[in-house]
């Protein structure tokens, strides 16, 4: 097949429906290996789109490429639990091998080495991607095979099974991985909870109309055990679900939305990868409720572009689904409900995990924060009313909807009810899948997952908050330490500042660049914490980062902006000796070595007295 | 006329009109904010956050702020004032700019905000970022080192122009002007300099060839008085939230 229908075959497959360009380009990208500009063209032409905004989507993530990145295109995920696992001299070693340099292409255009923002398998790293398929536990035997398999050009699909093999590494389980609630159940009761009204006033003659607003009670009863259950949002901002859901049902709007926010792109976490793995019907449900209760017709799963493995057996539950009646028309045999649901691959960008930048990449665009408000509740997915929850909620909003809000409120706290799944890793001997109920302390995780001299705990990613030694008794909980679910050990032997570092990487590698002070600052920040690492850092240096975070604090334009600059204040805060002894003098110091810039003149006039250097480091210190 | 309709600026009252943003009701009453990507005929944008105030204690874009009466708006204080100027200064050395050799100097908004703010160094290292010009367009020089990406080009191509010549790729730091061609060329677009997108580039990108340095130095624009005292120009061209739609 040539180019011209192998793209032609993609776009029929997608009704050369703008919307979804991002799917058009992953599975062209998939096909014909990278994005040529002729590529865009024809992709343009087909979607009747301007060709500048389809290479502007292009241009946005990172899983497209409009540049040749080899047939074999080598991804190591750079979290700092990758790092310490080692990741980095494997890499160098995979690179030796394949006489290449990271982040370039062998010179036969066959394979490119390159790191990647957190893949999520950070219980099993180091971890890699390979034409965007996860292989984990790399080692250097692994390399082995593996760089002899690319040098034969093995196709991947003959590459040994067991490498992409994914483990669940469940260590304890609750309400949510111990459900064992056939497929429906949570739909037939919350039907049942309007059925009980219908019953009632049956002897009336009841019209069609009637009928309806009988279901309407069902959808209002199950959205008052929503209410009941107090459940709040489980990625990270805490939402009340119940009333996000509420506002969206009374929002005015043509049609509605269901999104389940599968982008987990915060470094250290990978829970939703396991709800997705093992309770996909739960988080299924949990969104065919949502849609019964707003009365949305049309749901879309966002999966992260690293969990492209997900694809296929995600849409196979969604095939048996339709075929059991729990998706497609009159769900249930309920006249008049109808909802499907479609999943979207994302492309390598964390900041789409933000609901409103997910909903423009859902679009086929660049995935920026749109401005709010008007929030996706009343103004989301293609300006309609839509509701975006994380999977986690979806999975507790399907038993609520089958066992009551009272029932899930028994577990947890007061403020914080039901369960919370903990995506365990870094220095422990059994990191992976903990499941407790809110108000665990974080000493008992500790002891659970065999932490053993544990120096810091970096919770809910990145942008969370990193804890000392003296505040193991606080407790995961929204009035306490709030988490989207990452849970990073550090043991006594790692460096904080380089934990610093590589978060610092992070933000500015994932900043979309919309507002200047996220867009430049990251950047600036990085330049910063890279001039401490090298040994020229100053106090000055510390002042700018405070005065930078003020900044960002102020004025960037998301959460990403404002959480930027978290791990260095929480870490100058209580690790403050790890930069100190990094800083040689109290004076400013450049970024560049003055004197070495020197050496060329002395070696051009033969001179190396002390008049042809500058003052040294030690003399500006006196 | 409602007077109901009022906020407080820094201890001044403006009245506005209900839809407005803050910053168009300011701009009406005479009273400037520095801004870079809002533009009287167009929909704000809030993404240079220049225009950044404090409203009743809270950070938020002046542009896109819809006024409501009662609010308590910050905007000349030592604090907002130092923010705007770091911005400007992320600006000046994310790209390449060398103002003495520049055909907009003394008309460029990022200039003049400089001088306003009082930004007297670059404060960080400079970035200096490749990024080739593009001369192929017969009228018409694309000089992309001065660009800060605050998309009016974009906008007035594809909203008033309806030819999509510009748009952006990349991303963060990366992030770049694109032109809507193959080859990436601008003479290989429909672009012409009669189009609004050639019109409002704030900075030097967007340049007429065969045109440099018609107005001496000491005569530009800004050179008269600082970009404040030209408030009037930034006055909204019509009520209502702003701009086109």
């Amino acid at each position: 097949m040539n180019d011209t229908d192998a793209i032609n075959e993609v776009l029929v497959r997608h009704g050369k429906d703008g919307t979804r360009l991002m799917q058009i380009l992953r599975e062209t990208q998939e096909e014909l290996g990278w994005l040529s500009p002729a590529t865009l063209t024809a992709i343009a032409a087909g979607i009747n789109w301007p060709r500048s905004r389809v290479e502007s989507t292009a241009g946005f993530y990172s899983f497209f490429h409009t540049t040749p990145l080899g047939r074999y295109r080598v991804l190591w995920s750079d979290n700092i639990t990758d790092r310490m696992l080692g990741n980095m001299d494997l890499m160098q070693a995979m690179c030796k091998k394949l006489w290449l340099e990271p982040g370039r292409v062998s010179a036969d255009g066959l394979v490119s080495v390159d790191t990647t923002s957190c893949t999520g398998m950070c219980d099993q790293g180091p971890a890699i991607l390979v034409n965007y398929r996860a292989i984990t536990h790399m080692t250097a035997e692994r390399i082995d095979q593996m760089v002899e398999l690319i040098h034969n050009q093995t196709p991947i699909t003959e590459w040994p099974a067991e490498w992409f093999k994914i483990e669940d590494n469940i260590r304890r389980a609750d309400i949510l991985l111990t459900n064992t609630m056939p497929p429906g159940e949570a739909l037939r009761i919350s039907f049942a909870r309007g059925a009980a009204t219908e019953v009632e006033t049956s002897f009336s003659e009841r019209s069609w109309h009637e009928s309806m607003q009988a279901s309407d009670i069902g959808a209002s009863a199950t959205l008052d055990e929503i209410k009941k259950s107090a459940l709040r949002g489980r990625g990270g901002a805490g939402f009340t679900t119940g009333l996000k859901w509420e506002a969206c049902h009374n929002a005015p709007g043509r049609t509605r939305y269901v999104v389940c926010n599968a982008d987990e792109g915060e470094p250290g976490t990978f829970k939703d990868r396991v709800l997705l793995t093992r309770q996909p019907d739960l988080v299924l449900e949990g969104m065919t409720v949502a849609a019964y209760i707003i009365g949305a017709n049309k749901g879309f799963v966002y999966l992260r572009g690293e969990y492209r493995y997900l694809l296929e057996p995600l849409n196979a539950v969604l095939a048996k689904r339709r075929k059991l009646g729990l998706l497609g028309e009159n769900i249930l045999g309920r006249e008049g409900f109808n909802f499907d649901i479609e999943v979207h691959l994302g492309a390598g960008a964390y900041v789409c995990g933000e609901e409103s930048a997910l909903i423009e990449s859902l679009e086929g665009k660049r995935g920026v924060p749109r401005n709010r408000p008007p929030y996706p509740v009343t103004n989301g997915f293609l300006n309609q009313p839509t509701v975006v929850n994380n999977v986690e909620t979806f999975a507790s909003a399907a038993l609520i909807a089958a066992k009551g809000g009272d029932w899930y409120r028994s577990f947890g706290s007061a403020r914080s009810t039901g369960t919370k799944i903990l995506s365990v890793s870094g220095d422990c001997e059994r990191p992976g899948i903990y499941e407790y109920p809110f108000g665990v302390t974080v000493r008992q995780v500790l002891e659970e997952c065999g932490a053993h001299n544990t120096q810091a705990v970096q919770v809910s990613g990145p942008s969370g908050i990193c804890l000392n030694r003296d505040e193991f008794d606080r407790r995961i909980a929204f009035g306490d330490v709030p988490t989207a679910g990452a849970f990073m050990v550090f043991g006594q032997q790692r460096d904080i500042f380089e934990v610093v570092r590589n978060f610092v990487h992070f933000f500015a590698h994932e900043s979309c660049g919309f507002c200047t002070p996220c867009r430049v600052g990251t950047t600036l920040l990085k330049n910063l914490v890279d001039k401490i690492a090298d040994g020229n850092g100053t106090r000055t240096d510390i002042d700018e980062i405070f005065h930078l975070n003020r900044l960002l604090q102020t004025t960037a334009h998301c959460g990403l902006g404002h959480t930027a600059c978290n791990p260095l204040l929480y870490t100058l805060e209580k690790f403050r000796p790890a930069y100190e002894r990094r800083l040689k003098l109290l004076k400013f110091v450049p970024a560049f070595d003055l004197d070495a810039a020197l050496s060329q003149a002395r070696q051009m006039t033969g001179r190396d007295d002390a008049g042809a250097h500058l003052e040294t480091q030690s003399e500006i210190a006196q | 006329m409602s007077e109901t309709n009022t906020f407080i600026l820094d201890d001044q009252e403006i009245p506005f009109t209900p839809g407005q943003s803050v910053m168009q009701a300011a701009l009406s009453a005479g009273v400037f904010i520095p801004h870079l990507c809002y533009h009287p005929e167009f929909r704000p944008h809030g993404s240079c956050k220049l225009c950044t105030v404090k409203i009743n204690g809270r950070p938020a874009t002046s542009c896109t702020t819809p006024a409501a009466h009662g609010m308590e708006v910050e905007s000349n204080t030592p604090e907002i004032l130092d923010k705007r100027r770091t911005l400007v200064q992320m600006l000046l050395i994310e790209g390449n700019h060398f103002c003495p050799s520049c055909e907009k100097s003394g008309f460029c908004k990022l200039q003049a905000l400089g001088y306003e703010l009082g930004v007297m160094t670059p404060r960080f290292n400079l970035m200096y970022p490749t990024r080739p010009v593009d001369a192929s367009h017969p009228d018409v020089l694309l000089d992309f080192n001065r660009c800060i990406l605050c998309e009016l080009c974009i906008r007035a191509s594809t909203e008033v122009d309806g030819k999509f010549v510009f748009a952006l790729s990349g991303r963060g730091i990366k992030k770049h002007l694109v032109v809507n061609a193959e080859s990436g060329r601008l003479a290989d677009t429909n672009f012409s300099l009669t189009d609004k997108a050639a019109q409002v580039c704030p900075v030097g990108v967007i340049l007429p060839k065969r045109m440099g340095f018609a107005v001496p130095i000491g005569q530009r624009h800004f050179d008269d008085a600082p970009i404040s005292a030209h408030v009037d120009e930034f006055k909204p061209v019509m009520p209502g939230p702003g701009g086109r739609s």
